[in-house]
């Protein structure tokens, strides 16, 4: 967008070809649009961007460090490489901490054969971790009537407190610690059970997109989730249908 | 100089063990242990976790019976919700049990235990295997892979894989069945039943050539466990326990699984990871009791259904009383997958069986929950604790080969001193040793909880501790 408002129409080179793209767009929308595949975690569409998660990481050409797609906006004549062998490495890098931080046991999740972590994992190949596993011990949160919260599945893509926060408005959640600390919290660290700000919306259980949030009484395997309402939601808000 | 002889690791068995035998300077046997070696806890590994993942979680202690401890554990968390499951979820969930059964029987008797009846205890141990088997005897060989296949394919059919489905849930199954799997299954009935029939053909005469190690296969005195129905039958996933002495008493009916402890005790000795279970009346080591096709066979009034009851007639001529010999647990174990095959086309031609409400839904409303289900090698006890949000305190298992872990270290004794020249150890001697181990058909992993195949190590060790010979496979 320029200073004034207006949109412009840049185009971009991705993976050699020549697209075309809208000023307000961000490389993994238009690499998107145009049937790029890139793997991402914590961006959702509908949610806000915040680059956590670095799956979505690509080569632009001219600059040094790889940049995360989903928060970087596109610029005229902008040179995209999607898929190389770097980004190959990096990207499964970055899905072998993510499974070495927590206790992703996929055949005894609630989400099996449903998580976007497990997909990934098939997608790009993982079949070992490289890195020692850390088998954190959290405590499994199943205070609210409805949900359970459980941290040792968690990868803190932050979906949750977003969604909670810009969807629903009622900023339930948020991220304590820093590091290898840190965890999503209900309110100031209560138990979720006791959290009044909490509508029971059930938001953040089906923008999950692990099984760290499933709903009660589900098996291993049942938590299906629903994110498709997003977008229509955000798309209505503003809209103000 | 006194020695000890350990038979490690024990081969044609589900999991590791190995085999103590204690012999003097006169090589006179002066005791026997069978250790399980192994050690996995997933009582302590279940705790805070929520009640819903039991069954999947549970189920992960053994591939070879993992229906069995679905069954078990899916049914303590009914208890935890205290719902009733509606009837064709508990029917359809028998259906599974039973076809667990056949297919773990299938291996038990065709794949692990039909070498040594077929080539001879004495047979070289390189052939006396399955392969063995398929190059002496290849229809019953392929009798056995078929009939196992069968098992198999019917717990895929119902739960979308063979191993560890996750079709078994708190509170019934998560899909109803459907014609086309209905129609597949009944369809393999009869092959069952034909595939028995000529099973027990060929082992009612070799069976006569066994006669010596009939006598002494823990053939001694002891308490049989096991479900019944409310009519006295066999019973393999639901109705009550029923103890029956030597003599053929009845010393205690009609328990509720939920009371099991009254009745149960376990202990713990150094030398297994397995603990040793008792009837508590009795004490212990006196409450030694057997469970498992025998002493289902024994304590129950019939089978229930025609086949497998003019079956069970041979088996009780077999003697007065209850059968006494371990070695009949392989008959046993024909009987009963004959007796499955009946009820389960039982159960699929009642179009009952096709009624979609399956599954009650439920908070917990318990914090107590016993389930006791009877898997292939005996009465499997599920019992957990939780909190007010559903997270499991406590659980404890009490699997099937731990209650005949008293009697399979008594049976390993009797073979010992009847067969074993404690001086000069021979191969067929050990191997019935092991083969004692095996009527009984122990899941080590099972028991400790704990996972590998089994294979096997005799030790014989002198009263300072020296070990003077080691055999091992
Ligand atoms: S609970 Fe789920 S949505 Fe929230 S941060 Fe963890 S993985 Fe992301
Ligand atoms: S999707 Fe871009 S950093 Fe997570």
């Amino acid at each position: 967008m320029t200073a004034n408002g207006q949109i412009k129409i840049f185009t971009l080179k991705i993976d050699g070809k020549d697209v075309s793209a809208r000023s307000d767009q961000t490389v993994l929308q238009v690499c998107r649009e145009n049937e790029y595949f890139i793997p991402t975690l914590c961006h959702l569409e509908g949610l806000s961007n915040i680059g956590a998660c670095r799956l979505c990481m690509v080569e632009v050409a001219g600059q040094r460090k790889l940049l995360p797609a989903c928060t970087t906006m596109v610029s005229e004549g902008m040179e995209v490489t999607t898929t190389n062998d770097k980004l190959a490495h990096y990207r499964k890098m970055t899905l072998e901490l993510i499974f070495s931080e927590r206790n992703h046991t996929c055949s005894v999740c609630v989400s099996n054969n449903h998580c976007e972590l497990q997909y990934l994992s098939q997608k790009l190949g993982i079949n070992h971790i490289r890195v020692p596993y850390r088998f954190p011990k959290f405590a499994v949160d199943a205070s609210h009537p409805y949900f359970i919260l459980d941290h040792n599945r968690c990868i803190l893509c932050t979906r949750c407190v977003r969604v909670c926060d810009e969807i629903e408005g009622a900023h339930v959640w948020d991220v304590s610690g820093r590091g290898i600390q840190a965890k999503v919290i209900t309110e100031l660290n209560q138990p979720w059970g006791s959290a009044d700000t909490c509508t029971q919306c059930g938001k953040c259980v089906n923008v999950c997109p692990v099984g760290a949030l499933s709903e009660k009484g589900r098996s291993v395997a049942e938590n299906t989730k629903r994110s498709g309402f997003l977008p229509y939601l955000t798309a209505r808000r503003k809209e103000k249908i | 100089m006194p020695k000890t002889i350990t038979i490690d690791p024990v081969t044609r068995i589900e999991g590791h063990a190995k085999i103590t035998i204690y012999v003097d300077d006169n090589g006179t046997i002066n005791d026997a242990q069978f250790h399980v070696t192994q050690l996995r806890g997933f009582e302590k590994l279940s705790e805070g976790r929520p009640f819903t993942e039991m069954p999947s979680l549970m189920a992960r202690i053994c591939g070879i019976c993992p229906v069995s401890h679905l069954m078990a554990s899916a049914k303590a968390c009914d208890n935890l919700m205290a719902v009733k499951v509606p009837v064709t979820g508990h029917n359809l969930r028998k259906v599974m049990n039973m076809a667990q059964i056949i297919q773990s029987h299938a291996l038990s008797f065709f794949h692990l235990s039909s070498p040594d009846l077929l080539l001879g205890m004495d047979a070289d141990p390189a052939i006396r295997n399955i392969l063995g088997v398929a190059a002496k005897r290849p229809e019953l060989a392929k009798d056995g892979i078929r009939l196992r296949q069968i098992g198999q394919q019917m717990i895929e059919l119902l739960g979308g894989k063979r191993i560890h489905p996750s079709w078994v849930v708190s509170g019934g199954v998560n899909a109803a069945l459907t014609a086309e799997h209905r129609a597949a299954m009944l369809k393999e009935m009869p092959e069952i039943k034909e595939i028995v029939r000529r099973a027990l053909n060929w082992y009612h005469p070799v069976v006569k050539h066994y006669q010596e190690e009939i006598a002494v296969f823990a053939n001694f005195p002891t308490l049989f466990m096991g479900l019944v129905n409310k009519n006295g039958e066999v019973e393999y996933y639901d109705g009550t326990l029923r103890f029956m002495d030597s003599a053929g008493n009845i010393v205690s009916d009609g328990i509720d699984p939920s009371e099991y402890d009254t009745w149960i005790g376990e202990k713990v000795e150094s030398y297994s990871y397995l603990k040793s279970v008792f009837y508590k009346p009795m004490g212990y080591p006196g409450g030694i009791y057997r469970v498992g096709p025998l002493a289902r066979l024994n304590i129950a009034s019939k089978c229930g259904t025609p086949l497998a009851d003019e079956e069970l007639a041979g088996f009780r001529s077999i003697q007065k009383g209850p059968v006494s010999s371990s070695f009949h647990y392989h008959y046993a174990r024909l009987i009963e997958i004959l007796n499955c095959a009946e009820r389960v086309e039982d159960i699929l031609k009642d179009d009952e069986c096709m009624n979609p409400h399956v599954r009650a839904i439920a908070n917990p409303n318990s914090f107590d929950g016993v389930g006791v289900s009877e898997a292939p090698r005996g009465t499997l006890i599920h019992h957990y604790r939780i909190d007010e949000n559903g997270l499991i305190k406590w659980a404890n298992l009490i699997i099937a080969t731990g209650h005949n872990n008293l009697a399979m270290n008594r049976g390993v004794l009797q073979v010992a001193r009847h067969y074993l020249d404690g001086l000069n150890p021979k191969e067929g001697m050990l191997n019935r040793i092991e083969a004692v181990i095996r009527t009984f058909d122990p899941c080590l992993s099972c028991s400790t909880h704990a996972a590998g195949q089994m294979p096997m190590q005799i030790e014989i060790q002198a009263p300072n501790g020296e070990i003077l010979k080691t055999i091992s496979r």
